[in-house]
């Protein structure tokens, strides 16, 4: 049987929360970005889900507008990772470091 | 007549009155420049001499050109006064020309000062301007090198100008002012050596004493306001005429008559110029002010200040009734005869001459009272200049010896002739010898002291007595101290070595005065009053207080064999003075020192000047004493303690607002800001500047909020 659509916003939930749990707690850079891939890909799994059970085409909806949503997130989700990796390189060119923790110059 | 139909008199009036105080001003406040240090006589003096031409200028037209009225018939008296506040035509007004500035206008009130320019004017201004330039021009020579040498001439200046002002004023209360002017210059410069003991005391003692007149001056003075609503002398004439012909009443003022509001007020108007003239019993603050330099002895306290009381008394004549004129007489009497008497035994020279000057004022205010207007007017103007003569010789005098005590001078004739022949030209002019100024004056006087006593009861006859016995002592007493000063061997042989004529800064002025003492009169050939005699030109104005009153004095006319029985008994008087003179002082016998065993009460009388100011001392001075320190136990007891008891009061009120501001205003302050404080230190750990905690933060808050959006909805 097919899951419904409370399943995935289980699913994605999850991983919303695992994602902000991994940004929260890590230390690592490099743990704290893939913290961030996890909550876009649980938006990006929303957005099929409602792609898939959502608004019903006789509404005006079309169910390619979610997948779309997806892709984009996808790409951007790309863009991002490129982007946060060259800061991680530029903070580990000053901080002889990727702990996060470290960089805390704009408090005081 | 041209000049005194336009304003050229009032310009050259005010020129006169405004020089001298620019001339004030200029050493007031140049006084520290090099210039004003050693030249300060030179603007002063440019200032007077200026002054000085002007007068002239206006004596020349008001009465050398001026023409007397035609007389009615020969022996008969003159045709209606001349020059005098009742004929408008010989007087110049500023008001007539717009010149008048008005000082007070509120309402009723009006005061305007303004000029008046008659005979009586033109010849007070001469006299004036004339001394005080001469005398300006002889302490260049007897202050130079004092130590406020600037100072003194802007004081003389000051002086100059107050006594002219005083002469031109038109109005009583400015009179007034002008009239406390010269005395706070007079206390001025009496005080002038203040580093010395005597000059402090002496210029507070005159001072003190013209106080006693002046308060009685400014009560008559507010008595003439209240009966007549106005303070200008043209208009109160008028108005007191309008009451003499029955066309005007006066305002009831106590459910007093007219005729005794008018002495009163009299009265009280009198007791200014016998505190200024130096009247007894008011006359003793003039010989302590010869603690000043002689200067200004010579100017204020001979020749002009003192003689401001008479002049005064003769500027509202009219004013008095028959009884203030008999008061005025006798204290003129006594006043010639006490200080005349107490000149007979005085050791300083100064005060010799001081003593004698208020002998002449009580002459002129003799001459006053018995209604001898014109002569006491007249003997006013000849004083002025042989006393002015008198003084400064003695200056120069003292200027030579360096003392003023008589006893410790003599011989100086030879080793003074200038001082010397001038000194005799001026004393015989006091005497009255005859052909000299003083001679006419003092004669004049007399006639009236003689009508006077004809035409009423037998007190009367008092005035002419002390007149003509107190010739005698005049001349007895300047004769004394010429003797002392310039005859017989010196007394002093080391001071007499030290003596030498005086600079020509000084005898210039001693050589002017002297000649002017024997010209100032018309008996010379000199066209000087063409024909006319100065008696002529002061014609008094008519008695209005007296017809007031309702009984005027009937003045009989000094007839020529009248005026021939005064001068044999003036001569005779004199010569009997000079006999005693030549018997004593000549040939001893007896000499001074048997007159003075015969009569030692009386030299003690004398020596001790009647005990005038033990008198004083014993009333005045200490019933001021207790009164003062009752005062100061009050002021210390009662108005202290208030004062301290507000203050007290005031101070626990502040120190309570002070605890409450303390404790309450700060404190709620206080709390305020550390609840902030608290406040402030836990926010800031929030602030960790690690973007995960803001991120849990942020996680965390929007958690709560859909927790509660959950919740609430």
């Amino acid at each position: 049987m097919e899951p419904r659509l409370a399943a995935y916003f289980f699913v994605s939930a999850a991983m919303f929360l695992l994602g902000v749990f991994t940004m929260v707690s890590r230390r690592n850079a490099i743990y704290v970005l893939m913290g961030a891939e996890l909550i876009l890909n649980a938006a990006a799994l929303n957005f099929v889900a409602f792609a898939r059970f959502g608004q019903p085409a006789a509404l005006g909806g079309s169910p390619i507008d979610g997948q779309m949503f997806a892709i984009f997130i996808v790409i951007l989700a790309a863009a991002e990772a490129a982007v946060a990796l060259g800061i991680v390189l530029q903070l580990f060119q000053h901080f002889p470091s990727i702990d996060v923790t470290k960089p805390d110059r704009l408090s005081d | 007549m041209d000049f005194f139909d336009g304003s050229a008199p009032g310009w050259h009036a005010l020129a006169i009155l405004v020089l001298p105080l620019l001339g004030f001003a200029f050493n007031a406040f140049t006084c520290r420049t090099a210039f004003t240090r050693t030249r300060g006589h030179v603007v002063p003096l440019l200032a007077m001499g200026v002054a000085l031409y002007c007068s002239l200028a206006i004596f020349k037209h008001a009465v050398i050109d001026y023409e007397p009225p035609a007389r009615a018939a020969a022996g008969e008296q003159a045709a209606p006064a001349g020059g005098s506040l009742a004929d408008p035509r010989w007087r110049w007004s500023s008001r007539d020309h717009g010149m008048s500035a008005t000082v007070i206008d509120t309402g009723d009130l009006r005061v305007e000062a303004g000029i008046t320019i008659d005979h009586l004017t033109a010849t007070m201004l001469v006299v004036v301007t004339i001394v005080a330039f001469l005398v300006h021009l002889y302490s260049v020579g007897y202050m130079h090198g004092d130590l406020r040498f600037s100072r003194f001439f802007a004081f003389l200046q000051l002086f100059s100008f107050s006594m002219l002002g005083l002469i031109l004023t038109d109005n009583l209360l400015l009179l007034f002012c002008f009239w406390e002017l010269v005395g706070v210059c007079s206390y001025f410069l009496i005080g002038f050596w203040f580093e010395q003991e005597e000059p402090p005391k002496a210029s507070i003692k005159a001072f003190m004493t013209n106080r006693f007149g002046d308060v009685g001056f400014l009560i008559g003075i507010l008595i003439v306001g209240r009966l007549f609503g106005t303070f200008d002398l043209a208009e109160l004439y008028a108005r007191l005429q309008a009451v003499a012909e029955g066309s005007a009443q006066l305002p009831p003022l106590f459910g007093w008559s007219a005729g005794a509001l008018l002495t009163v007020a009299g009265l009280c108007l009198f007791l200014g110029p016998m505190a200024k003239s130096a009247q007894v019993p008011l006359h003793v603050w003039l010989p302590d002010a010869m603690a000043g330099p002689t200067p200004v002895s010579a100017l204020i306290h001979a020749a002009t200040m003192v003689a401001a009381g008479v002049y005064m008394v003769g500027r509202i004549y009219f004013f008095f009734t028959p009884a203030v004129l008999a008061v005025i007489a006798g204290i003129g009497a006594v006043t010639a005869l006490v200080a005349a008497s107490i000149g007979l035994v005085h050791h300083n020279i100064k005060k010799v001459l001081a003593y004698s000057t208020c002998s002449q004022l009580g002459y002129m205010m003799l001459a006053l009272g018995v209604g001898g207007y014109a002569a006491g007017l007249f003997h006013l103007y000849t004083h002025a200049f042989f006393k002015a003569c008198l003084f400064l010789g003695a200056g120069s005098v003292i200027h030579a010896v360096h003392t003023e005590d008589m006893r410790q001078m003599g011989g100086l004739r030879q080793k003074m002739p200038v001082t010397y022949r001038t000194f005799l030209v001026a004393t015989l002019a006091l005497a009255g010898v005859p052909f000299l100024s003083g001679a006419f004056s003092k004669e004049m006087i007399v006639e009236h002291a003689i009508l006077w006593g004809m035409h009423g009861n037998v007190a009367q006859w008092l005035p002419a007595l002390v007149a003509i016995f107190g010739g005698g002592l005049t001349f007895f007493y300047m004769l004394r101290l010429m003797y002392l000063t310039f005859y017989g061997a010196p007394r002093d042989p080391r001071r007499f070595e030290h003596a030498h004529e005086s600079p020509g800064t000084m005898t210039t002025p001693l050589v002017l005065l002297a000649v002017l003492s024997v010209v100032s009169v018309d008996w010379l050939p000199i066209p000087l009053f063409r024909g006319k005699t100065m008696p002529e030109l002061l014609q008094p104005p008519p008695a209005l207080a007296s017809i007031v009153t309702g009984h005027a004095p009937e003045h009989g006319h000094a007839g020529l064999l009248l005026a021939f029985v005064v001068l044999v008994i003036s001569v005779a008087v004199l010569l009997a003075g000079y006999t005693l003179y030549t018997r004593t002082y000549k040939r001893r016998e007896p000499g001074p020192e048997a007159w003075v065993a015969r009569f030692a009460r009386t030299h003690r009388v004398l020596t001790n000047l009647y005990w005038f100011d033990e008198f004083y001392q014993a009333t005045v001075v200490r019933l001021g004493s207790a009164a003062s320190r009752a005062f100061t136990t009050f002021d210390v007891r009662a108005i202290d303690a208030a004062v301290n008891g507000v203050g007290r009061t005031g101070e626990a009120f502040a120190w309570f607002w002070g605890a409450f501001d303390r404790v309450v205003i700060d404190g709620l302050v206080n709390v305020w800001w550390h609840l902030s404080h608290a406040v402030s230190r836990m926010l800031r750990r929030i602030q960790t500047g690690n973007l995960q905690d803001y991120l849990a933060f942020a996680v965390g808050g929007m958690a709560l909020v859909t927790l509660m959006f959950l919740f609430l909805s």
